[in-house]
Parts: structure tokens; C-alpha cells; sequence
């Protein structure tokens, strides 16, 4: 979707808040969100995507004012509200629905620490045989789809090249969505910044960024 | 209902470093979320308390810094590391459910720097948590469209002649920027290279600190 988490090219948003050194956590509220994100993560009522598209359709304004663990928050809220796992009124008392089953079993800290510490399979069946091979000059489509995409504005209808093919893999819009996962293969494409951003910037830079077999037409 | 936008509200003049002045109102939601989440049987705060320690001890850059320490100093491991980063990292014993790592390196040639312009993707089990500014509206916007500005303004001048890759970081796919090895440092051992190896530098927004930066 064309909202306000797209934010590759734009003008305006300030100095970079630089920071030589800082805390893990600004607050202990920071870490308890992160931590209960990947609890509850662990669930698996949702996916990576799922929760990127939840916090992409907060409103542009709260979305730039919040603070980052605040749209965690708010994600996180709402993604367990709309999974059934907690309800509006439990939110709003803070206190189980009388009646309410307890869900069991938790995460344990073992199970946790083991979640966070080993690679996950993010490989897919294979597709129907790659599109495009290393070195095809390809076009990022011109697609504005109204749900989640990994595809920036600012490389629609760009022409590049592809550098790498990086395998099948699970094609985000279908796990935001809740539906089935397909896969497809993903490309490391490269664009030249001068293709990107104009005749002023240096003609040796260049931006890399993976892209999804439909994301691309031959170029 | 809850109304989210108020406790950004309060604190929107900060927003430019948002860590600071957090209203307890969020504090207390997360503490009353928390509960609730507790009371249901769906999370046990003991494993909470583990993923803090992991994310505040076990992961962060002193693990990146000694995977380059590690580079500089063996030719072989090196090799593997530019050739699959993931299964290099997991040689030293890191790694995390959130995607291949691919380590790019800085060369006299080619600058390399990483951003998430949709998010805050980041190679975690060696970089740890991102920091604010990575996260920030003004790095994630700028980054793709003026990289050289933004070193500049974070106080790396990179040569004309030298080439800027940007890293997109948006596909589960997540990068690590391999800094050059600073000169005087032949016959340094690797713990004293990885005192060298920032977190910035293994973003790419800044070089390796010199030889002399030791005592």
C-alpha cells in the first residue's frame, strides 16, 4: 500500500537522531513489548508480513509521531485482538472475560531462547522455472497495490539488472493477507542511482534490493 | 478504546529523539497488557525475561565485530563469509529466525551501506537490536535518494571516485557490511581487531576505528 512506511526518496523528515552510543532499550516498556512480540510471535497465528501490513495501515500521522516500540505496540495489540487471543473488552478491564479458557501452554524461556537463536527455513517449494537469470535486464512493474507489498515506490517502473537469484520464497502479500502461501523466486536486482534519482547524483552509485518474480517484467 | 495517537501527542515535539520523555501511560498499557497476556496462559514472563537478556546480552555488535576480527585475520574464512554469510556466521555460532544474512564488503573501490527504507529490517544475532537513528524516519528516507549526504552527516566523506552501494533490506534477506581493515594493524591479534569494528562501520557509515584508537 502507498502509505507513509514507504518513505524511500522523500524529502523532509528531519536530521538523522544520531546517537554514538545508546541503550538496548530506552525504557523497560521498550523491552517488554519486543520481548511479548516475539512470544507471542511464536503462537503462530500471524507471520513477519502480517504484522509489517498491521502497522502500515496506522494513519500516516500517528505513524510518523509515534515512537518505534509504540507502533510495536499498537501492532501488537491489534493483531492479537483480531486473532481472537485476547478480546476488546478483556483490553479495556485488563482482566480475562469471566469464562474465558486459559490458553496453555506459553512459550517457555527455553523455547525462546532456542527461537532466537537458530536460522529458520525461509526456503520454498520451487515455482515454476525462474523467470530471469543473473544478468537480464528487467523493470520493476508499475504496481500500487492497496495491501501489503515489499515493492517501493521508488523503484516502480525503474529499469535494472538482476544480480543474484536467491530462491523460492514464501511471497509476502499472502501471509499478510492470513491466505495461503505461494512462493516465488526472489531476485537481488541492482538499479543504478542515476536511473533511481536523476542526472545529479554520482553516476557510480547504485541501489540493491531483492525483488519478487511478479514485481518484474523483462526490461 | 484505546486512543494511540495521545501519548505520541504529548511527546511530539521529541519525536525526533523519541526514547526520551516516554509518558507512563504507555508503561502502564504494557504492564496492563502484559497481565492480561499472563492471566490468559498465553505468555509465562520468565520467557520474557529471556528474550530481554538475549536482545540486551547475547546478540549486539561485539558478535559482528569478532566475525570481521575474524575475517581480516583468515583468508579462507573470509572467502566462505562473501560466499554464504549465513552458513559463515553459524561457524562461530550465530544465528536468528529472521533471514540469510549476506555480508558485502567495502573495498578501495565500492562503499556499501545498509538501510531498511519499509521497516527496520537488521542483522541481529551479529548486530543486536537496531539503534533509533537506523530506525528513524530521516535515515530510512534519505539513505536510497542522498547516501553520500547522509554519511556526510554522520561524518564520513566517501570519494567521488569511490562507488555507493546501498542495501535495501526488505526480503528476509539481511546484509552486513564487511569494513576494509585499517592500515597498521599487520600484526594485531583478532581481539584486538574486533576493539576496532563498530557498530557503524558494520552498517557503513563509517570506517573501522585506526591502529591508534588503541591504547
Amino acid at each position: 500500500m502507498n502509505s507513509v512506511h514507504d518513505m524511500g526518496g522523500m524529502h523532509g523528515l528531519g536530521p538523522i537522531p544520531y546517537a554514538a552510543a545508546e541503550p538496548v532499550f530506552h525504557a523497560q516498556w521498550e523491552s517488554r513489548v519486543a520481548a511479548l512480540f516475539s512470544a507471542l510471535g511464536a503462537l503462530g497465528r500471524w507471520n513477519t508480513d502480517a504484522v509489517r501490513y498491521r502497522m502500515e495501515r496506522m494513519p500516516p500521522d500517528e505513524y510518523l509521531r509515534a515512537s518505534y516500540y509504540e507502533r510495536w505496540l499498537r501492532a501488537l495489540t491489534d493483531l492479537a485482538l483480531e486473532a481472537g487471543l485476547i478480546s476488546p473488552a478483556e483490553l479495556a478491564s485488563g482482566r480475562p472475560d469471566p469464562g474465558s479458557a486459559r490458553q496453555t501452554p506459553a512459550l517457555t524461556p527455553e523455547q525462546a531462547k532456542a527461537n532466537l537463536s537458530r536460522n529458520r527455513e525461509w526456503g520454498k517449494p520451487e515455482p515454476a522455472s525462474a523467470r530471469f537469470r543473473p544478468g537480464d535486464a528487467v523493470r520493476a512493474r508499475n504496481l500500487h497495490p492497496a495491501t501489503h507489498t515489499r515493492l517501493p515506490r521508488y523503484v516502480r517502473g525503474r529499469a535494472g539488472t538482476v544480480e543474484r537469484n536467491r530462491g523460492a520464497r514464501a511471497f509476502p502479500a499472502d501471509g499478510s493477507l492470513g491466505s495461503e502461501e505461494t512462493s516465488q523466486h526472489l531476485y537481488l536486482v541492482r538499479f543504478s542511482a542515476r536511473e533511481l534519482w536523476g542526472e545529479a547524483v554520482n553516476p557510480r552509485d547504485s541501489v540493491h534490493i531483492e525483488l519478487y518474480d511478479s514485481y518484474l517484467e523483462p526490461g | 478504546m484505546l486512543r494511540w495517537g495521545d501519548a505520541a501527542m504529548e511527546h511530539a515535539d521529541h519525536h525526533d529523539h523519541d526514547h526520551s520523555d516516554v509518558p507512563s501511560d504507555v508503561a502502564l498499557r504494557v504492564k496492563a497488557l502484559e497481565s492480561l497476556l499472563v492471566e490468559k496462559g498465553l505468555v509465562d514472563p520468565a520467557a520474557l525475561d529471556a528474550i530481554i537478556e538475549t536482545y540486551e546480552h547475547k546478540v549486539g555488535p561485539h558478535n559482528g565485530a569478532r566475525v570481521v576480527a575474524r575475517a581480516w585475520t583468515d583468508a579462507a574464512y573470509k572467502q566462505r563469509l562473501l560466499q554464504d554469510g549465513t552458513a559463515a556466521l553459524a561457524e562461530l555460532g550465530y544465528a536468528g529466525p529472521q533471514g540469510s544474512i549476506i555480508v558485502v564488503e567495502n573495498t578501495d573501490t565500492v562503499h556499501n551501506l545498509i538501510v531498511c527504507t519499509l521497516c527496520s529490517c537488521y542483522p541481529y544475532p551479529v548486530l543486536g537490536l537496531p539503534p533509533v537513528w537506523y530506525k528513524s524516519a530521516a535515515y530510512r528516507s534519505r539513505a536510497v535518494i542522498d547516501p553520500r549526504g547522509v554519511l556526510h552527516e554522520l561524518g564520513l566523506d566517501v570519494s567521488p571516485d569511490v562507488e555507493v552501494r546501498v542495501w535495501d533490506s526488505n526480503a528476509e534477506v539481511r546484509y552486513m557490511v564487511l569494513p576494509q581493515r585499517p592500515a597498521g594493524t599487520e600484526h594485531m591479534a583478532e581481539p584486538d581487531l574486533a576493539a576496532l569494528v563498530t557498530r557503524d562501520a558494520m552498517i557503513g557509515v563509517a570506517h573501522a576505528r585506526p591502529a591508534e584508537a588503541l591504547p
